[in-house]
């Protein structure tokens, strides 16, 4: 399963760790969201990064004193349709002020690409290699936008106010 | 009407190719049809019995003539030269090619149409009043609001894959014309007592296998507040709508196993939160938004122009017209005009191609362009000068639209049923048409008033007839249909739901059934003007249920 950060194809630097195997040193690992509570106090401490997979039916509220901690929430989309991780991942982002690894594991698929990344997701474990290597296209298939999201992105009726301020016709760019 | 600018047409025709990308890898067989569905849902593209069906959304019903022209040209050149306007103010096109949907698509783009969001799990189209703007007892122009509504919701990032459908509708007069309270959210603007501008917030009403009117959640939220507060509501509903069996999947399911008050909280704690963020609105953004709707350069006229009299006394079917069909416009010397997509023998809602042409052009010359869409399935031109009454009956009547009949027994709201639908249990349309074959007489129909009939051809009840005054619903009972039919339904400001009568009906028997509640009604009716529903409240169903029941 190709992992695309930063619109490219690129190696995992971290390791999932199963609930029943050893921790090891210093390599970036990604544990459950049970194996963490379970060890939190070894794992923040830990020399080495540590991520959480955190399942679409828990509230992210209960990671939040933890964030600071963890340099990556992988979370999840069990099914293409099944979108409560996009509400998680802006939570995470704005509420929660998260700045680590956002990862998208699961169902992901290439028509999701651009919402992930205006829901603030920034790590992307892709379900088929073909979409992958289009990542890069697919995420500029939209270039206006109606609300502000994680991304930073300016919607469109900001723009349009600018524009008026400046008085001058501003066409989208291309 | 609201006209597009740059961004707008941009995000439409990225959408189209984004589209055509996706029918390319999916007749490729890059795409399975379990991965394209969500899709082309997203994009009004539903498969049915026979064909695929392109649903278009004519945002708060507002339609320029030039696009109705281009609906007229989808019709004629991808379809089978109709098409049929919705309960949802959407028009859809029921026999169009998969490898020519892009194509349609491209077509309605040029006029700034689509199909985004009209199905599948998101916002769906934003509904209003169908008199939006020119209503004398409205408030202010809702569809500002349903604009700036709209646009926040589409292509939302985080709300394009939600445990199912959501329905927003909004209303600003004191009749509530836009059914409110059946929808996932309502908002009704209104003043408070210190003379701000707000909405109470409504949630969880819908019909369907389980129907709820919607409950409010909060009587007046500052207007400012309007898309934080949606935006909390939707992602409580993302986060903890059910999604483990379709039919409990609806925002109503939620509101009703949490409690309105449980639910109302955790919305508030979300809102809390985000409403003074990137939300709030900038008062220079609805400003934009508002300038953008344009309005008639109307002339100053007077009501009721001298001629108008002497050409209701010449004609008495253009007096019958103008009782039944012909409004009050909120500036002195127009009129609002409805017209009934109801003939005898019709597909409630449909409309020819040549129809829709021959609207546009009488747009053009009499109603400054614009038409409306109803829920209850009409047409609405909504800026006829009274003096010009009399040239645009007669102008609808050549082309069969001057029908007299809107709001009677025969202006039946229904869905396509099982001649289209591959949901439907029953068939809805010929129950329709044969009704309207049985209630032909004009007087006859005067005489019963008001009668709203709604029909759904399965539970999934886009015909909405748990709030028609007579509600017919179509099941299957042993490989054959039947019909269950409710009384006393309404989706006004007092919205009601219907009461069952009896055992569901076979085919066969609909239209006597309803004959015999109409003869029922007019001997139990205590007054001429009592109407019909006001009857069936006064005396419960019991009364027809005897009378239908007793000689089956």
């Amino acid at each position: 399963m190709p992992l695309v950060e930063n619109g490219q194809v690129v190696q995992d630097r971290y390791l999932y760790v199963g609930d029943d195997e050893p921790i090891p040193n210093r390599v970036p690992i990604i544990v459950s969201a049970k194996r963490f509570f379970e060890n939190v106090d070894t794992l923040i401490r830990r020399d080495g990064s540590v991520g959480v997979v955190w399942p679409n039916d828990r509230r992210v509220a209960e990671l939040a004193p933890w964030l600071g901690h963890l340099a990556l929430v992988a979370l999840v989309f069990p099914k293409f349709r099944d979108g409560r991780a996009y509400s998680q991942a802006r939570l995470l982002r704005e509420t929660y002020g998260f700045g680590g690894m956002l990862r998208a594991t699961g169902d992901v698929l290439r028509d999701q690409f651009q919402f992930l990344v205006r829901a603030g997701f920034n790590s992307f474990e892709v379900k088929k290699p073909g979409d992958a290597g289009v990542f890069a296209e697919a995420v500029r298939r939209y270039s206006v936008f109606y609300q502000p999201s994680a991304d930073g992105s300016v919607p469109a009726q900001r723009r349009r106010v600018q524009r008026n301020a400046n008085d001058e016709p501003q066409e989208p760019a291309a | 009407m609201y006209v597009y600018d740059a961004f707008d047409r941009k995000l439409v025709t990225e959408r189209v190719s984004d589209f055509r990308d996706q029918v390319a890898r999916r007749l490729s067989g890059e795409l399975t049809e379990e991965e394209f569905k969500p899709l082309r849902l997203m994009n009004g593209v539903y498969l049915q019995l026979h064909a695929y069906m392109l649903r278009i959304a004519i945002p708060y019903g507002t339609l320029s003539s030039q696009q109705l022209r281009q609906l007229a040209h989808v019709a004629r050149k991808y379809d089978r030269g109709y098409g049929h306007f919705t309960t949802r103010q959407n028009i859809q096109f029921h026999w169009i090619k998969l490898a020519e949907l892009p194509d349609a698509m491209t077509d309605l783009a040029s006029v700034g149409m689509h199909g985004m969001q009209t199905s599948g799990n998101n916002v769906r189209n934003i509904t209003t009043d169908q008199w939006a703007g020119v209503a004398p007892d409205e408030i202010e122009d809702p569809r500002v609001w349903a604009e700036l509504i709209r646009q926040h919701v589409t292509l939302h990032p985080e709300f394009s894959f939600m445990p199912r459908k959501f329905k927003i509708a909004l209303g600003a007069a004191h009749h509530d014309r836009a059914a409110l309270r059946i929808h996932d959210l309502a908002l009704r603007l209104h003043h408070n007592a210190a003379g701000e501008t707000g909405f109470e917030v409504m949630v969880g009403g819908g019909l369907g296998r389980t129907p709820y009117l919607a409950l409010t959640i909060k009587p007046f939220l500052p207007a400012r507040d309007v898309l934080s507060y949606v935006e909390a509501v939707l992602r409580t509903y993302n986060q903890f709508g059910r999604r483990d069996n379709i039919w409990k999947a609806r925002i109503k399911i939620l509101v009703h196993e949490l409690g309105a008050a449980a639910f109302a909280k955790e919305v508030e704690t979300e809102w809390q939160s985000i409403k003074d963020g990137a939300l709030a609105l900038d008062p220079a953004v609805v400003t934009d938004i508002a300038a953008r709707f344009r309005y008639p350069a109307y002339e100053t006229l007077d009501d009721s122009p001298k001629e108008l009299a002497q050409a209701r006394r010449d004609d008495s079917r253009f007096d019958a017209w103008m009782k039944n069909c012909v409004t009050n416009h909120k500036i002195p010397g127009y009129a609002i005009v409805t017209l009934s997509l109801k003939p005898e023998g019709g597909t409630p809602g449909d409309a020819t191609a040549a129809q829709m042409d021959d609207i546009a052009d009488l747009a053009d010359r009499y109603s400054f362009g614009e038409i409306r869409v109803g829920h209850e399935q009409n047409l609405v031109l909504p800026h006829i000068a009274q003096r010009d009454l009399p040239a645009v009956w007669r102008a609808l009547d050549a082309i069969g639209l001057a029908l007299p009949n809107v709001s009677f027994v025969t202006d039946i709201i229904s869905c396509p049923g099982l001649d289209y639908c591959s949901l439907a249990n029953a068939r809805s349309i010929p129950i329709a048409q044969e009704l309207t074959r049985r209630f032909h007489d004009l007087d006859m129909q005067r005489q019963l008033g008001r009668l709203h009939i709604n029909i759904s051809g399965c539970i999934n009840a886009c015909g909405h007839h748990h709030v028609g005054h007579i509600g017919i619903l179509g099941v299957e009972k042993n490989g054959e249909e039947f019909y269950q039919i409710t009384l006393g339904g309404k989706a006004d400001e007092n919205a009601t739901l219907g009461t069952l009568i009896g055992p569901a009906v076979p085919y066969a028997q609909v239209a006597d059934v309803v004959e015999d509640i109409a003869a029922a009604y007019l001997e139990l009716r205590q007054r001429p003007d009592e109407l019909f529903i006001d009857t069936v409240k006064r005396t419960g169903v019991e009364p027809f249920r005897e009378r239908v029941y007793a000689a089956r």
